[in-house]
């Protein structure tokens, strides 16, 4: 059944730890689509061709007397009890139960905008700094960091870029600053929706760096092209492109960039950034 | 006996009349033409989807620079179909239009409980759809935030999101009149003999309909009036603090919470789709036990199974607020409650199936349409199941998945069925007949085209492509594989259309034909059949009042001559 909605659309590439249940889950209620409708429609077409007036101009006053369908109802709600207990309700509670809080998971917050994904990272110190929407300045600071917060010097954003470690826990803080969107992941099988007012955790641990997920694009419509953040939820006229990147690194290709990142700020920092010199 | 005859003039005959047969053709024939003209907004949506950015054909000139429809102009045409589908188009047909009609008369009752009530319904609908469509007019256009007008976005949209919210106020008004007058009616107005268990389910399937629309559209009318207030009295009902738009701090924004008006939203517009979907099951249900000349199968397990969906439809709504951030207490709940009202729905198609079995089945035009509806409910229920377990929604939810689940039910579902219910009826209220071949030409062509537009959402609702994408998804890698899709889909749309035709002039034919002579042509046993006259007599509907003696479905009873017995024959 995987292979046949993967046929059908499903991406080829279910590239976190929860993915593959998801997938599961997915492919076992097609499964009972699949067998309801194909039962129903054998039916269907069989006692339409059996029963047309030409064929039989009589009709019987009773028709069906058993009570088969009785245990066809029966079967599909234990099938549906199954799905919920066997499989539903576990998925769903890892996800909002299971949340990585400790040092060994990395801590990102992602502040929704109409029409960005504003990525904040702790910095080397693991903790966020002070975020306030006095602050916010839509091009030097869409995310309102108080830079003279101690916490805050080490910080560093991005946007609509999401960098992460390929098998770690990631645990993004999510909220928005303006209206409802939704953060999706779609190789990933994550999504959540941004809620301004709230902060939700979304975890998720991937399993395949963006390197690796090229090698599984060549040859298709979109060879070349890596992962990305998609907004699920309209959001204004510009939710059809509030499109982001997600790069998945190997361990050294992440604390590469952190370097990196670290580095930028230093020369920002130097050139005194936001000063009135630079206008 | 109680009919009354006297000369009227045109008005009071035609357009201020209390007569609930001409209150049922005015909801029928705005509501066709709000539908059509629904169906055109998307047809031009289509034409962005399949071919962004380029000019469109025609009517470019109104839409924006070089012919392009702009993406908040797309936003308010998906709005706009949307709300007019669903509450200026099926509602008003398959409730105001089918209801009014044909209920009192199978029901025996001379007119509905409340006449000018009913009247006033009709009128409050009429200026709440011309008040919908008021906000094309206004500066920044018709409201462009979702259907479901979610806020902070609505809270802070233009100036349409304010007409929409008026219309939606005068159009519930309007829906809770009627749902009154539905109810009132079937409770005291069923004639002598015609006990509950002997209502023909399309009574049953307006009934339940009423129970929700008045139970559930009062908390959305609040919730309206609530953004009403958000939006010009500075109250913050649905406004967090501490919000920030294009770098402004919004200083009306305070303490609200945007997740109270999706609770209140979907308060009602969970039972809505049982709005939409319980007429139908009655009119396929009527057009079925007709022509298979046989009784429907299970007529209890259907009647409690509608019942019960009924009272299920309450209590799920939340499964479309899965990722809301919704916790395992509340999700294990409503995700039970979502399979729990999957199970009457698979017995009422079963039932219906099942049916079948031993009829001499005619395939004339409105059976058809309603053999067509029975695979398509199918589809679109099925395909609700993994939208209703959050972790597979994980996926799927605001995907094009959930466009194709909801038009499964809705277009192919129950607007097979109105086209069945109208072709079925028509010989009723104007005692001529429509041609067949064109009917059938109609069919065919609408169920191959619908499919063509619907399928293949489901791919690329599985490659996680979102809904009410401007460009159909070009600018995301993931939709890469599929976005050829949407020209098949754009395609089959604008043939769909075309299809339509037949079905215009087909009415517009029959209409200058002749009257027939015949009373009851498909030889059914009802009341509306049986014992008026077609079309039925003005004010009054019956000579003389029928009286029941027999279950809604007597056809072929052994050692009977006929094969059908009339609810009212006595014996
Ligand atoms: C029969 C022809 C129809 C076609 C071809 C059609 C097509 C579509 C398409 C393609 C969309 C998605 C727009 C987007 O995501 O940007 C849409 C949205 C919608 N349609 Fe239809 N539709 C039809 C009939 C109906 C009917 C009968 C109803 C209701 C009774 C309906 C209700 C809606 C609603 C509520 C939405 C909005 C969904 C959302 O906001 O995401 N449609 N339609
Ligand atoms: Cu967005
Ligand atoms: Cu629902």
């Amino acid at each position: 059944m995987l292979e046949l909605l993967r046929y059908f659309g499903l991406p080829t590439v279910s590239a976190s730890t929860q993915g593959p249940a998801i997938d599961h889950i997915i492919a076992l209620i097609h499964w009972l689509m699949l067998i309801l409708f194909v039962g129903w429609g054998v039916f269907f077409i069989y006692t339409l061709i059996r029963f047309r007036e030409s064929n039989n101009p009589k009709a019987d006053h009773e028709g069906v007397k058993s009570h088969f369908s009785s245990y066809l109802e029966v079967a599909v709600a234990v099938f549906e009890v199954v799905l919920l207990i066997g499989f539903a309700f576990p998925i769903w509670a890892s996800r909002v139960n299971d949340i990585p809080k400790g040092p060994e998971a990395v801590q990102i917050r992602v502040v929704a905008q109409q029409f960005a994904w504003n990525i904040h990272y702790p910095g080397s110190d693991g903790v966020f700094g002070k975020t306030s929407i006095d602050l916010v300045d839509e091009v030097e600071n869409p995310i309102g960091l108080d830079r003279s917060d101690e916490f805050a010097k080490d910080d560093v954003f991005t946007v609509n870029q999401l960098h992460i470690p390929v098998n770690t826990a990631i645990n993004i803080s999510l909220s928005s600053k303006d209206v409802i969107h939704s953060f999706t992941l779609p190789e990933l099988r994550v999504k959540q929706d941004a809620v301004p007012g709230m902060e939700i955790p979304v975890w998720f641990e991937a399993t395949m760096t963006t390197e690796e997920f090229l090698q599984t694009t060549d040859g298709s419509a979109r060879e070349g092209m890596g992962f990305e953040i998609a907004c699920a939820q309209l959001c204004g006229l510009g939710h059809y492109r509030m499109k982001g990147f997600l790069t998945i690194h190997d361990d050294e290709g992440y604390a590469a960039w952190h370097e990196e990142q670290q580095e930028y700020l230093a020369e920002e920092e130097d050139d005194d950034w936001g000063d009135d010199e630079d206008w | 006996m109680y009919t009354v005859h006297h000369k009227e003039s045109f008005w009071a005959k035609y357009i201020f009349s209390t007569d609930h047969k001409i209150i049922g053709l005015q909801y029928g024939i705005t509501s066709l033409v709000w539908l059509l003209f629904g169906f055109t907004l998307m047809m031009i949506m289509r034409y962005q989807l399949a071919y962004p950015e380029s000019p469109v054909p025609f009517i470019g000139g109104l839409l924006g620079d070089g012919g392009i429809l702009p993406s908040e102009m797309y936003n308010s045409l998906g709005v706009m179909h949307g709300t007019i589908m669903i509450f200026l188009g099926v509602v008003p047909l398959a409730f105001g239009a089918f209801g009014n009609y044909f209920l009192p008369l199978q029901i025996g009752a001379i007119d509905m409980a409340f006449p000018k009530l009913n009247a006033s319904s009709y009128w409050m609908y009429f200026v709440g759809s011309v008040i919908m469509v008021i906000g094309f007019f206004v500066p920044g256009g018709a409201a462009n935030s979702g259907w479901t007008s979610y806020p902070p976005l609505a809270n802070i949209a233009t100036m349409g999101q304010t007409v929409w919210l008026f219309g939606m106020v005068m159009l519930i008004t309007s829906s809770l009149l009627g749902s009154i007058n539905i109810l009132v009616t079937v409770i005291q107005l069923r004639t002598d003999g015609m006990t509950w268990l002997k209502l023909p389910i399309f009574v049953w399937g307006q009934f339940i309909t009423a129970f929700l629309l008045i139970l559930a559209f009062p908390p959305l009318e609040a919730a309206g009036v609530l953004q009403l207030m958000d939006r010009l009295a500075g109250t913050s009902f649905f406004m967090p603090s501490g919000l920030v738009v294009s770098g402004e701090v919004m200083t009306n924004a305070g303490g609200g919470s945007p997740l109270l008006w999706q609770h209140l939203f979907w308060f009602l517009a969970h039972p809505e789709v049982y709005v939409l979907i319980l007429p139908a099951f009655g009119i396929v249900t009527e057009v079925m036990a007709n022509n298979i000349r046989k009784p429907i199968w299970g007529y209890k397990a259907l009647v409690y199974s509608m019942i019960f969906l009924g009272f299920m439809s309450f209590i799920v709504w939340a499964h479309h607020m899965y990722l809301t951030g919704m916790g395992t207490t509340i999700g294990a709940f409503f995700q039970t409650t979502t399979m729990i009202i999957s199970i009457p729905s698979v017995v009422i198609l079963t039932a219906l199936l099942i049916s079948l079995w031993g009829g001499s089945i005619r395939f004339n035009t409105p059976m058809l349409f309603a053999l067509g509806f029975l695979p398509m409910f199918g589809i679109g229920g099925l395909t609700g199941l993994p939208l209703g377990l959050a972790a597979s929604d994980i996926h799927l939810h605001d995907t094009y998945y959930v466009i194709g689940h909801f038009h499964y039910v809705v277009a192919p579902g129950t607007i097979f069925a109105l086209f069945a219910g109208i072709y079925y009826w028509f010989p009723k209220m104007t005692g001529k007949r429509t041609n067949e071949t064109l009917g059938k030409l109609h069919f065919f062509f609408s169920f191959i085209f619908m499919n063509g537009v619907f399928m293949p959402m489901f791919v690329q609702g599985l490659a996680g492509v979102s809904r009410r994408l401007w460009d159909g998804g070009e600018v995301y890698a993931h939709a890469a594989d599929y976005l050829y899709l949407n020209e098949v889909m754009s395609v089959s749309a604008w043939l769909l259309g075309l299809a339509q035709i037949f079905f215009i002039v087909n009415m517009i034919i029959s209409l200058k034909g002749e009257k027939t002579g015949e009373v009851n042509p498909w030889n059914a046993t009802t009341l509306d059949w049986t014992d008026t006259t077609s079309p039925p007599l003005g004010h009054g509907n019956f000579e003389k009042i029928p009286v029941v003696h027999r279950g809604p479905y007597e056809y072929s009873v052994p050692g009977s001559k006929v094969d059908f017995i009339p609810q009212s024959e006595k014996g």
